[in-house]
């Protein structure tokens, strides 16, 4: 039998996180094929919104990375993303829809590494989830 | 202790007289309060600066048409109010202004805020079918009075905690006061409020706010918050559970129009940028081979718990107005009860304080990170 391959949406902000990303590639460094880079302003920037639209629209699990606590390029974003993501999580685990299937993760400019193992951690830790049951309801 | 001034008539006129005196003695410019339709069947906010017109006002019918603070926040969106403007209304009305006022949707200035310790109000749709209120509001003032949770309210109010007003400046007492047909009890929690009643006929005392039969009150609605909590039974919900609750909405997002805190002017959910395109149902249906449609209708409710959660405040006006009877009301209970006190965050209650979503720590949350 085929082996579960989770969709994974990274959201990534576009200093640290795709920096991150950048050091990776620098270095050769190799990160999942199924995990789909998306960039964003700041992570502060990133509306709860799309971390629901990506459960509901075919995403086994999201991973949010922006720079570490007072790095961010515009000061707060990572704090009051920090916020947000606690309030998504919150809630999906109130509903027991899988806040497990959220990451928040800094990743710094230069830590490519930190960037593929976070992708690659993921990446198992939703093979072990198995497929996100939102995705694949009909009637939603 | 706090200082009170007390009528010899009863509630609901005393409130009438008060808002009679300001209006006569040139201190407010108009009042804002529930006044009867024609023909008596319905209840509606209406501005008044004629006293005379006050004689057709209930300012403590135990109705919610509409919510006040989506009304106060019209009036105030453009500028802040020129004259004051006294204001009946209830306390989860007021903490949804305040907290509307705290996203930048209006203005508390020259208001005078007069609210009740609140006993809880019908559904809307008792008046608007059978006009039936007229006959329950005997019994319901009787169980206000033994300070017991009056037959036939919405189930929000039932399970409410928060029923003794924030922020008001003058809070009338009615849980548990035996004589409320003959006098009234208004708590002047601020100097504002000092100033304004200053030359009315009436007495000045000293009396405590949250009497034993508050207390005891706040109780038998918080024994009636965890029954419908079993009711509801969300921990059993899951997946299934909430499509099937969900799957009856019929998209009308009338939850949305009457919430207090959904402001924003253009919803995300009624914007072209979430307006499925063609492309997208091929993909959905490459994918699923069926699908609901329209689509999203999770995604919409799930989207507005997480918006409105942290600022809820509890006024069940979404229950209300569900055509298809989906507790909209009862499931946010049990979330935004979550994510407040995630963020030790009770809306509604300091204007001062902002909402925990628009600041930070630099330190803290460290659970939600992986």
């Amino acid at each position: 039998m085929k082996e579960f391959e989770p969709k994974i949406v990274y959201f990534l902000c576009d200093w640290c996180g795709t920096g991150g990303c950048e050091t990776a590639s620098a270095h050769h460094l190799y990160y999942p094929e199924n995990v789909l880079i998306s960039r964003v302003h700041c992570t502060g920037s990133l509306s709860a919104v799309h971390i629901l639209r990506s459960l509901i629209e075919g995403a086994d699990g999201v991973v949010i990375s922006g720079c570490h606590p007072g790095d961010c390029h515009f000061e707060t974003g990572n704090y009051r993303a920090r916020r947000r993501v606690a309030v998504v999580k919150s809630i999906l685990e109130t509903l027991e829809l899988g806040p497990e299937r959220v990451w928040f993760r800094y990743v710094a400019h230069g830590e490519g590494r930190r960037f593929v193992d976070t992708a690659a951690e993921f990446n198992d830790h939703l093979k072990k989830l198995g497929p996100n049951p939102l995705k694949l309801r009909r009637d939603t | 202790m706090s200082k009170v001034f007390k009528l010899d008539e009863s509630v609901e006129k005393s409130v009438k007289k008060l808002l009679t005196f300001l209006l006569n003695k040139g201190r407010i410019r108009g009042a804002l309060v529930l006044q009867k339709t024609d023909g008596n069947s319905a209840v509606a906010y209406s501005l008044i600066t004629d006293a005379d017109a006050l004689a057709s006002a209930c300012p403590l019918c135990p109705l919610m048409p509409s919510n006040a603070a989506s009304v106060l926040s019209r009036l105030t969106l453009q500028e802040s109010l020129p004259e004051p403007l006294a204001v009946v209304l209830r306390p989860c009305e007021l903490r949804g202004f305040i907290e509307l006022v705290k996203h930048g949707q209006g203005s508390l200035d020259k208001f005078l805020f007069i609210s009740s310790v609140c006993g809880g109000v019908y559904p809307l749709k008792m008046v608007q079918v059978d006009g039936s209120v007229g006959e329950k509001l005997p019994q319901y003032w009787d169980a206000v009075k033994r300070a017991e949770i009056a037959p036939e309210i919405r189930p929000t109010c039932r399970a409410c905690e928060r029923f003794v007003p924030l922020g008001a400046d003058m809070t009338v007492a009615t849980m548990g006061e035996s004589g409320l047909e003959t006098k009234c009890t208004i708590f002047l929690n601020t100097d504002k409020a000092m100033g304004f009643i200053e030359g009315m006929e009436g007495k000045l005392a000293e009396e405590k706010l949250e009497t034993e039969a508050i207390q005891q009150h706040k109780q038998k609605r918080k024994a009636e918050k965890n029954k419908l909590y079993d009711e509801i039974g969300l921990e059993k919900y899951g997946l299934s559970g909430m499509i099937d609750m969900f799957g009856k909405c019929i998209g009308c997002h009338g939850c949305s129009q009457v919430c207090p805190i959904c402001y924003c002017e253009v919803c995300t959910f009624e914007s072209r940028d979430l307006e499925p395109k063609p492309a997208e149902f091929e993909r959905d249906l490459n994918k699923k081979r069926a699908i609901r449609v329209p689509p999203d209708t999770l995604f919409y409710h799930l989207g507005r718990l997480i918006h409105v959660a942290i600022s809820c405040v509890g006024c069940g006006s979404c229950t209300d107005v569900c055509p298809v009877d989906i507790p909209v009301s009862s499931i946010f209970l049990k979330v935004r009860e979550s994510v407040q006190e995630l963020f030790d965050y009770v809306p509604g209650m300091d204007p001062e304080e902002a909402v925990p979503i628009t600041k930070f720590e630099t330190e803290e949350l460290v659970e939600f990170e992986d």
